[in-house]
């Protein structure tokens, strides 16, 4: 439970209450004609210390001969919720022993409430029993689901190749100001951010590589770790985690909101598909920006190896400059920049997908963010992986 | 806190945003065990009153007390303190979707008394009980009906037994049958807690069937242009606007 529970010292510092030390009573008694009244007096709220209702049932257990049970409240200075939790203790533990409760010497307003709180009998089905699921049914469970949220994500990644299919046979139903907007999202608006990171990595690949290079004498081979480091992985990676953590948990977010609010059914009552609509400009937009994003952070974090050299390993601009491009190919870009493409398929479908498998509470749209960010990281790094083996494989 | 002060005092009371002036000059008192409607057309303030009422906005000008304690010139523990004596139910529960029906009641228990645990729990099945949500203590506000989401939010403001309930648009979303229900149960929550009542609302229906006070708020004027026992306004009130709305535009339409 989200309870921030106080402790009883704090709670009177917080509230100093001027019954403190009043404490409600009860005595039961048993009257002429065999019944049981309880006399009640003081105040009987949740603030003041109230006697316990097993004294009452402890009673009725031991005089079995009990048919009735009355009150007697004149004495009564307060109450609220903290007599009613009593009354309706004794009333259900009565009722458990055919015992009738005359509640006539109760407060009226007490008395009223209780009518008011029987009124409307439990509906015999609706209380949730609490049952933990044997082990091997648990394991059963999560498979099953695991298979069908597989299945959902095949037919997701299809859905968005029909959205593709349709765009390019101009059919698809988007609006141009909605593509410009996330394009701008998605570009010009993570520059700040991708720069300053890749910088840092550039630095970072720079003072690594020197540590080790510096020992043979070999510090201009630091142009060539950084350049080649920033154009095959860390250009691409780094673009896209910062993408997947900004952009792939904005997606689900707004597309989260979205199905709270009913929105994502409204457009699909006006005949528009949610998947053009909402899902397509996404993805053509980090498509066409991942790669862009990917040139310029490798720019950068050459920029950032070329600031080591240059400060702190003594290389001429001009020598560091020349070291670069004699041992950058266009392969080595090209690595790079397809990768960065990939990685934005992976970000944009991660992120939307959340987004439209959001359930329709607060924290839904909560978990959507985080499951978008966590599948897209997850996938980057996996198929980094598999690019590793294929163009080493290959030779490229 | 002196039993003979009005529950609420509202004193040339200003609301504005920045400077557009929303409602001016709102004077009225609302007394103990009144069912008190804060009625107008869309857009005349309705709403933002409440807001005002219950501590989310504070007012541009004016005073605004609770048994004699003004709520804005308070320091903020004693607005805290005035704010404990009151329960809201919003527009559409708002309820905490992360959280089972008896948690929701529980965080306001939990927070301001000293229960135990399952004390709390005992005061959570009263509580939905008194709504007629027995047994639902263990479901999330996703899995209920509106209706019942709405019944819910009221058993989470009555979680504190507090003197002044707030209802906002309690019937908007529900068939008439629930929304009659709901207004029987105001009713009864009045008798036999000795609650104060404050519903801001345009159900006619509902209007006449529970009120016994009321404040008009007029969105042409900007201030408020009648107040009391809307059963009197549809008689006696001068003023036509007023008459129009309690009667669903059939004054104008018997002057014409």
């Amino acid at each position: 439970m989200n309870i921030i529970f106080v402790s009883a010292a704090e709670q009177y510092v917080a509230h100093p209450p001027q019954e403190a030390a009043s404490t409600a009573v009860l005595d039961c008694r048993t009257t002429p004609d065999a019944a049981l009244e309880l006399y009640l007096a003081g105040p009987w709220t949740l603030k003041s210390r109230r006697p316990d209702p097993a004294v009452v049932v402890r009673r009725l257990e031991d005089q079995p001969e009990t048919r009735r049970v009355v009150f007697s409240s004149e004495q009564v200075t307060a109450w609220d919720s903290g007599l009613l939790t009593f009354l309706n203790v004794v009333k259900s533990a009565c009722a458990e022993r055919h015992i009738s409760v005359d509640s006539t010497g109760l407060p009226e307003g007490a008395r009223k409430l209780l009518d008011l709180a029987a009124a409307v009998p439990e509906k015999s089905g609706a209380r949730r029993q609490q049952t933990a699921d044997p082990f091997l049914d648990a394991v059963g469970k999560w498979a099953q689901g695991a298979g069908a949220s597989f299945g959902n994500a095949l037919a997701f990644i299809g859905g968005a190749a029909l959205a593709f299919g349709r765009l390019f046979v101009g059919k698809a139903q988007f609006r141009g100001s909605d593509l410009a907007l996330v394009l701008q999202e998605t570009g010009g608006q993570a520059l700040p951010i991708v720069s300053l990171i890749s910088f840092l990595v550039g630095v970072i690949l720079a003072f690594v590589g020197a540590l080790q290079l510096q020992l043979f004498g070999a510090q201009i081979f630091v142009a060539n770790l950084v350049a080649i480091g920033m154009a095959r992985e860390m250009g691409a990676m780094m673009a896209a985690i910062i993408m997947a953590g900004r952009t792939g948990a904005a997606f689900a977010a707004q597309i989260g909101t979205m199905q709270v609010n009913e929105e994502v059914d409204a457009l699909q009552t006006f005949g528009i598909e949610p998947m053009d609509f909402l899902v397509l400009p996404r993805m053509i937009a980090l498509i066409v920006m991942m790669p862009l994003l990917c040139l310029y952070a490798i720019f950068i974090g050459i920029l950032g190896g070329a600031f080591v050299g240059i400060v702190m390993l003594n290389l001429s601009p001009i020598q560091y400059y020349h070291q670069t491009l004699a041992f950058l190919g266009v392969s080595d870009f090209a690595v790079g920049v397809f990768k960065a493409g990939v990685f934005g398929v992976i970000i944009a479908l991660a992120g939307c997908m959340s987004g439209m498998d959001c359930g329709r509470n607060a924290a839904a749209v909560g978990q959507a963010a985080t499951s978008a960010v966590v599948t897209s990281i997850v996938l980057i790094v996996v198929f980094d992986g598999l690019f590793a083996v294929l163009t080493s494989v290959l030779g490229i | 806190m002196a039993a003979s002060e009005a529950p609420i005092r509202v004193e040339n009371l200003t609301m504005a945003f920045g400077s557009f002036v929303l409602q001016r000059d709102l004077t009225f008192t609302i007394n103990r065990g009144d069912i008190f409607i804060i009625m107008g057309g869309s857009g005349c303030g309705k709403s933002t009153l409440l807001r005002h009422l219950i501590g989310l906005k504070e007012p541009a000008k004016g005073v605004i007390s609770y048994f004699g304690r003004s709520l804005w010139d308070s320091p903020p523990e004693v607005r805290q303190e005035i704010l404990r004596q009151t329960g809201v139910l919003y527009q559409k529960g708002a309820l905490w979707s992360s959280m089972t029906l008896a948690e929701n009641i529980a965080l306001p228990l939990a927070e301001y008394t000293d229960l135990k645990p399952a004390d709390t729990r005992e005061v959570a099945a009263l509580k939905l009980a008194l709504v007629g949500l027995a047994g639902f203590e263990d479901y999330y506000p996703s899995e209920i009906s509106g209706g019942m989401q709405k019944r819910a939010g009221l058993a989470r403001a009555m979680a504190l037994d507090p003197e002044i309930l707030f209802f906002d648009e309690p019937s908007a979303g529900l068939d008439p049958i629930s929304s009659r229900l709901l207004d029987d149960l105001i009713l009864q929550l009045r008798d036999s807690l000795g609650a104060t009542i404050v519903v801001v609302t345009h159900e006619l229906a509902s209007i006449f069937t529970i009120a016994n006070n009321s404040v008009f708020l007029d969105a042409d004027t900007r201030t408020m242009i009648a107040q009391g026992d809307p059963k009197v306004l549809l008689k006696d009130c001068p003023n036509i606007t007023v008459r129009n709305f309690l009667t669903r535009g059939e004054a104008a339409h018997a002057e014409m």
